[in-house]
């Protein structure tokens, strides 16, 4: 048995390593499935926010990753073409700034996340997983009849996105970026984990009723971790756009709700690095697997299913020996 | 608007609703008594679809092909409950909704080895093809009044088998207090496998009536499942009742939404306009139904627990 701090640094270094050795060993290729695992990581992180510590089960998350994909889409899409994105009362350009797009991608589906959140937190159970899962369908949909983006097609951008000082179309530049987010966002996790706050959230997840009785409202502690964790999703989707230079409704499709559900469980439930882990096992037998056969998706739902039955709190909570967070 | 396309589209609706209704019995029924999460429920609308095909183009019979579709889907469901489903009764949803997401990964991509990619056709027999002239002139398919004949059959017999067998009180005493009616002699896990081969048996019934409209695919039973879903959430988890219900209204929002809102909003915005935000409201419109449900009534019309 290991102990869950030590484990998490070597996930870490493990995460970042591969990417350096591929570029000693010239394979950049590599470098982009480590930035495609650290994107996932970063969406599911945000996730485990809301799922792992919160207890709200939502089937919806590809809603907000959609939300970052499309901001970054249609930003870039504006610079690109040289139009002014018309917003009614006054315009704005596109652009091509990563920064920019990111802050965009964050307060739209942070606010997203509140309307969404304020509406389905009414409810509870297998209703709440049902009424997240609802309002990605809704986006889904509207994204595939709004043709002045591309509709079912999608849209292309030609050119990744810039940051000042870093050259983006260097793949192990652009794994830099998406790396140091991830690191930011799981340093904030683990913060957010200890503090009055995350302490707070953990208990409404397991009593809500004594979460009353002193005095706090679970309703608004709940709906603050579903924003932060809203917006996080979001932001990977910006990098995840960026990453394809195309984004498309399969972004907001209710497989990669799934998809982001069942990374956290691979690698546990409510762990700080249970993301990270299943995300890089996750591309890692896609690709491994996909390379093999093209029926590989026999293999990974066989694997799934031994995790649910013999691996109750994911691979973390195996190598630890320590079950992980009951949602 | 005609009186005529109206009456057409209302039936067309109730004709989608019907087919939900065997898809969502199903999966209330086992959320009701077992407390289960179910998503490989479109697998099993999958099996039956593929197993009546299959039969179908061996024998060229359309009864032996529903027999088939039937008894293909309610194996298949009897099996995975045997083997994985029994293992999660006591585990938590989230547990649940990723073992049977691996389950719908398996059943994919096995039909996909075994049968490839291209999608089969199921014919409708000649018997009940062609169209029929209904009271007041109006002609519609022979077939898709069959449906809704077989659907509505079906719902009573799933109502006479609840409230009117000796299964049908196992069944909802089970809903109750498993522990209970364990106490009293019931075979409890018989009566789960039972129960959930009934309903994986309506879903492969599904899956060939509609198959025989549409092709007969792999990933058909997807789109079908999340509806399936939004039928139940609307109709409140576990009740047979609220099923029916939702599965009506969800059949009939969006066959009508479709063929109307692009008309409605003609009324007040330019051609093109209307047609493209009509058409995206339409392919929206039963999220919004059941988003309006839920923030009216948490737990779905007929719920009574969430």
């Amino acid at each position: 048995m290991i102990r869950e701090s030590y484990l998490n640094w070597l996930i870490l270094l493990g995460l970042l390593a591969v990417p350096i050795w591929a570029l000693t060993a010239d394979e950049p290729f590599t470098i982009t499935l480590a930035t495609r695992a650290a994107i996932l990581a970063l969406a599911a992180v945000g996730l485990n926010i809301a799922l792992g510590i919160g207890g709200l089960v939502s089937f919806g998350h590809a809603m907000f990753f959609g939300i970052g994909g499309y901001v970054m889409g249609i930003l870039a899409y504006h610079a690109q073409s040289f139009t002014p994105l018309d917003l009614g009362a006054f315009s704005i350009a596109g652009t091509k700034s990563m920064p920019i797009i990111w802050l965009v991608a964050l307060i739209l589906s942070g606010l997203a996340a509140w309307i969404v959140g304020l509406l389905s937190l009414r409810t509870g159970g297998v209703y709440f997983i049902m009424i997240t899962l609802a309002f990605a369908q809704m986006f889904f949909y509207f994204s595939i009849s709004w043709s002045t983006y591309g509709g079912e097609d999608g849209l292309s951008i030609y050119v990744r996105n810039g940051f000042p000082g870093l050259n983006t179309l260097d793949p192990i530049q652009f794994f830099g970026i998406c790396f140091v987010l991830l690191c930011l966002v799981l340093f904030l996790n683990a913060r957010l984990q200890g503090s009055p706050f995350g302490l707070a959230l953990n208990a409404a997840r397991q009593v809500p009723a004594r979460v009353e009785t002193v005095g706090l409202d679970p309703m608004r502690i709940k709906l603050l971790a579903f924003v932060i964790s809203g917006a996080i999703t979001g932001l990977a989707g910006a990098l995840f756009a960026d990453l394809n230079r195309f984004v498309s409704p399969t972004m907001f499709s209710w497989q990669m709700s799934g998809e982001f559900i069942v990374l956290i469980i691979i690698g546990g439930v409510g762990r700080l690095m249970g993301p990270v882990v299943g995300a890089s096992l996750f591309v890692l037998l896609e690709h491994w697997l996909g390379g093999l056969t093209e029926f590989w998706h026999i293999y990974l739902g066989t694997i799934l299913l031994l995790i649910v039955l013999f691996a109750r709190g994911g691979l973390i909570g195996f190598l630890t020996g320590k079950e992980g967070a009951h949602v | 608007m005609s009186t005529i396309l109206i009456i057409e589209q209302v039936l067309n609706g109730v004709q989608f609703g019907v087919m939900l209704f065997l898809m969502a019995a199903g999966l209330t029924l086992i959320f009701g008594v077992m407390g289960l999460i179910n998503l490989a429920h479109g697998s099993l609308y999958m099996v039956g679809a593929f197993a009546a095909a299959a039969v179908a183009g061996a024998t060229g019979s359309f009864l032996l092909a529903l027999v088939a579709a039937l008894a293909a889907a309610a194996a298949a469901g009897a099996l995975i409950e045997m083997v994985v489903i029994r293992r999660l009764y006591q585990a938590a949803h989230l547990d649940q909704v990723l073992a049977t997401f691996a389950l719908i990964l398996i059943f994919t991509e096995g039909t996909r080895w075994f049968f490839g990619s291209f999608p089969l056709f199921l014919d409708i027999p000649d018997y009940l093809s062609g169209p029929v002239t209904l009271p007041g002139g109006i002609q519609y398919p022979l077939y898709r009044l069959a449906l809704i004949a077989i659907g509505l059959a079906v719902g009573a017999g799933l109502w006479w088998l609840i409230e009117r067998t000796r299964l049908g009180i196992q069944i909802r005493a089970g809903e109750n207090d498993r522990e209970m009616i364990a106490a009293l002699g019931v075979d409890i896990s018989r009566l789960y496998t039972l129960v959930f081969a009934l309903g994986a048996a309506l879903a492969g019934l599904a899956g060939a009536l509609v198959g025989a409209i549409q092709s007969v695919q792999v990933g058909m039973g997807e789109p079908v499942l999340i509806l399936a879903f939004v039928v139940i959430v609307i109709g409140g988890i576990g009740s047979i009742r609220g099923a029916f219900v939702g599965a009506i209204l969800v059949g009939l929002t969006d066959t009508l939404g479709g063929i109307f809102l692009p008309g409605f909003f003609g009324l007040f915005m330019a051609p093109g306009a209307a047609s493209q935000t009509g058409s995206a409201i339409a392919s929206m419109a039963i999220y919004i139904l059941m988003t309006l449900v839920l923030i009216w009534r948490p737990s779905g019309l007929f719920g009574a627990r969430a």
